[in-house]
């Protein structure tokens, strides 16, 4: 039986409209950020993502000590940290606060850490409102969808569709301007930032000798979701953390760069506390989730602790051509392209979706755009490499561990491999230029060997290159 | 206690014991370039041109206040108390709101103003942006909530860009629970990734840079 995952893949692919908005959108992105990093443009392009990669090695590899001179700082300005092991306990934090504030309705600013904990699905259990305020964000709410990108989270809806989704849900006319679907979008938002009790947010860097939240953005949600309610919530993953706000130099200038081509995102906000006596707005209580969720796990690996670098630009989603071709819902967990097929076996469990790895060309694009320099290839490989062996401890398939063994035992046996190349091409035929491969023997035709030849043939047997080897060297000699 | 348990594993994976000193941080990267007013003028209008924003340089004070005077017409604008608005005879304008003794009325005015009139702690000029420390002169939401954003600085406040501004402000936090960075106005290209300016903060905003000292 063929699994889910293919056969979605292959809706995808057979989707001319979808293929080109993502081919053409990626496309975009690729050229914007292209543009911005060039050498003539930015000539330490180089040395801001080894200082960024140096910069995040060292965080982690201290990261007990600035977590817990965040936790000061954070304090010290009157703000609270609140530390959650697993998302259930973020999703706990929130629902209580919200039941000892009396409040309703919550508005939210873009966090993938969110996403990854189904925070909004959570809530809503709760009775509350929760209102995503990206536009990007509001059409999949709308839509009851998944973000379909890391910074894009609405890529593959075509205006229409956003028209539909906006006169389903919110009773408009229908309307297929981008500039006054967004006027609609602005202005029922605008209420619900002035009436929200609640603002949550994620974090794109935590500032450990500030006790900042960095936030960046281009719509103005994420601040008006941190200035608009009493009350602010931060939501962020450890792994968030950077040692001195004097390092937001090197990272603000690869983060806006590498995700939409910007050299600074429109809106930069570094919030520290709540209000300050006399602030006349801005949140009065101010608090930051710590989330664990399997970070501490990653963390323990030395090789694949790299993997925590990642400050969510999108850049090897939008130069991968896997990507390119099958999309964001394709991938199982919210982290999609490159960069979700290293974090999702580490989160979710190697055999979870033991085929997510292997699905790629191991091109390299990935890991020549990433601004911290993680080696996405190599950690596909080490985990394709790990995946195989639980595998191999779980159910191994005993015919192919046999014809594994068998091919090694021929393999050191230069007569005896000789000896069944120039029988395969024998019973073969030399050059017959035609598929010969489905001429094999129908038991060897089959599973994953199939899948491949669908798509392509291998050259006919003709001499091997030992027998070449020995006739060039006969005749030379 | 989950704090415990997390720091417990994060030792555990690092290897390190609690209360041990972090080895030596990579030192810190900023450069600053060698630009007069001039260049950096050139720059700042070139960006934030670039972003659809409105640059402008006037000689004095007085045609600062003229010149908001004339942008702002019959408003309604909200003015901050940034003690430089009222130097230029700003907050005085009569289509201008400002001086608020309550929170309440500010968020109210700055909700239905058409224009929200601030300063500017300091310009950067190889980004077009405008930064901004919050305080109780200078609110968060005045450069927010109404749909045009004008922002009223002194030459001497521009600086080269964010290398600069991390320089003279290592730790903006001492000073501020907000410090926000501006950089041209509000903006999606969530849908087809048209671009579409004025999502939720203002889809305009003028910078007027006065020479005088």
């Amino acid at each position: 039986m063929t699994p889910l995952y293919q056969i979605n893949i292959r809706k995808t692919l057979a989707d001319e409209h979808l293929e080109e908005a993502i081919y053409a959108a990626t496309g975009r992105l690729m050229d914007h950020r292209r543009k911005v990093v060039a050498p003539e443009v930015l000539p330490d392009y180089q040395e801001l993502r080894e200082q960024a990669r140096r910069i995040k090695q060292h965080t982690l590899e201290n990261l007990d000590y600035y977590l817990e001179q965040f936790e000061q700082q954070v304090t010290a300005r009157g703000g609270a940290l609140v530390w959650a092991r697993e998302g259930s306990e973020a999703v706990d934090f929130l629902a209580e606060l919200a039941r000892r504030k009396q409040a309703r309705l919550i508005v939210k600013s873009k966090s993938m850490t969110t996403e990854e904990i189904g925070l909004r699905e959570r809530l809503e259990h709760h009775n509350l409102e929760i209102v995503e305020t990206d536009l990007g964000e509001y059409i999949i709410q709308l839509a009851h969808e998944k973000p379909y990108h890391i910074v894009a989270p609405a890529l593959h809806k075509t205006r229409y569709e956003v028209s539909e989704i906006f006169s389903r849900r919110l009773g408009v006319a229908a309307e297929a301007v981008p500039e006054k679907q967004t006027e609609i979008a602005r202005q029922v938002l605008r209420q619900k930032f002035l009436a929200a009790d609640i603002g949550v947010t994620g974090a794109n860097f935590l500032v450990a000798d500030s006790g900042a939240v960095v936030l960046v953005e281009n719509e103005g949600n994420a601040r008006l979701t941190s200035s608009a309610p009493r009350v602010q919530v931060a939501i962020a993953g450890i792994e968030k953390l950077i040692p001195r706000a004097q390092d937001l130099a090197v990272f603000l200038k690869l983060l806006g760069r590498s995700a939409t081509g910007q050299p600074l995102t429109v809106y930069t906000s570094l919030l520290a506390g709540p209000r300050r006596p006399g602030d006349p707005d801005g949140p009065e209580e101010f608090y930051v989730v710590l989330l664990d969720n399997g970070r501490t796990r990653v963390l323990a690996d030395r090789d694949k602790r790299q993997s925590l670098y990642c400050i969510r630009c999108g850049a090897c989603l939008n130069h991968c051509p896997v990507y390119r071709r099958i999309g964001g819902h394709n991938y199982p967990w919210v982290y999609s392209g490159p960069i979700g097929k290293i974090l999702s076996p580490q989160f979710q469990g190697l055999t979870q979706d033991p085929w997510l790895p292997f699905a790629s060309s191991l091109c390299g694009a990935c890991a020549e755009v990433c601004p911290v320099k993680i080696e996405i290839p190599r950690l596909l490989l080490d985990l394709r490499a790990e995946i195989v062996k639980a595998q191999q401890g779980e159910n191994a398939n005993r015919w192919e561990r046999l014809a594994f063994r068998l091919w090694a035992w021929v393999m050191q046996r230069p007569k005896l491999y000789e000896l069944a190349g120039t029988v395969a091409a024998a019973v073969l035929g030399e050059e017959s230029g035609q598929s010969w491969i489905s001429r094999l023997p129908a038991g060897l035709n089959i599973g994953p060997l199939r899948a491949w030849l669908s798509q392509r043939d291998l050259p006919p047997p003709g001499r091997s290159f030992r027998q070449l080897w020995r006739l060039r060297s006969s005749r030379v000699g | 206690m989950p704090r415990e348990y997390i720091l417990h594993k994060v030792r555990t994976a690092l290897g390190r014991s609690a209360g041990q000193a972090p080895a030596p941080a990579p030192e810190v990267r900023l450069s600053i370039p060698e630009w007069d007013f001039e260049a950096r003028w050139r720059r700042f209008a070139d960006a934030l041109e670039k972003l659809g924003g409105k640059p402008e340089r006037v000689p004095t004070r007085e045609a600062a206040r003229r010149r908001v005077a004339e942008l702002v017409g019959d408003g309604p604008a909200v003015a901050s108390d940034a003690p430089y608005l009222a130097e230029c005879g700003i907050s005085g304008l009569p289509a201008v709101a400002s001086g608020f003794k309550d929170a309440a009325a500010l968020r109210a005015a700055c909700a239905s103003a058409h224009y929200g009139i601030t300063s500017a702690d300091y310009a950067l000029a190889d980004t077009g942006t405008l930064v901004l420390l919050c305080s109780s002169q200078e609110p968060r939401l005045v450069s927010l909530l109404p749909p045009v954003h004008v922002a009223v600085l002194p030459a001497g406040r521009m600086l080269t860009g964010l290398d600069e501004l991390l320089a003279i402000l290592p730790q903006p936090a001492e000073l501020t629970s907000a410090m926000v960075l501006i950089t041209g106005p509000s903006r999606t290209a969530d849908i087809e990734q048209i671009l579409v300016r004025g999502v939720h903060g203002p889809g305009e905003v003028h910078v007027i840079v006065v020479e005088q000292e």
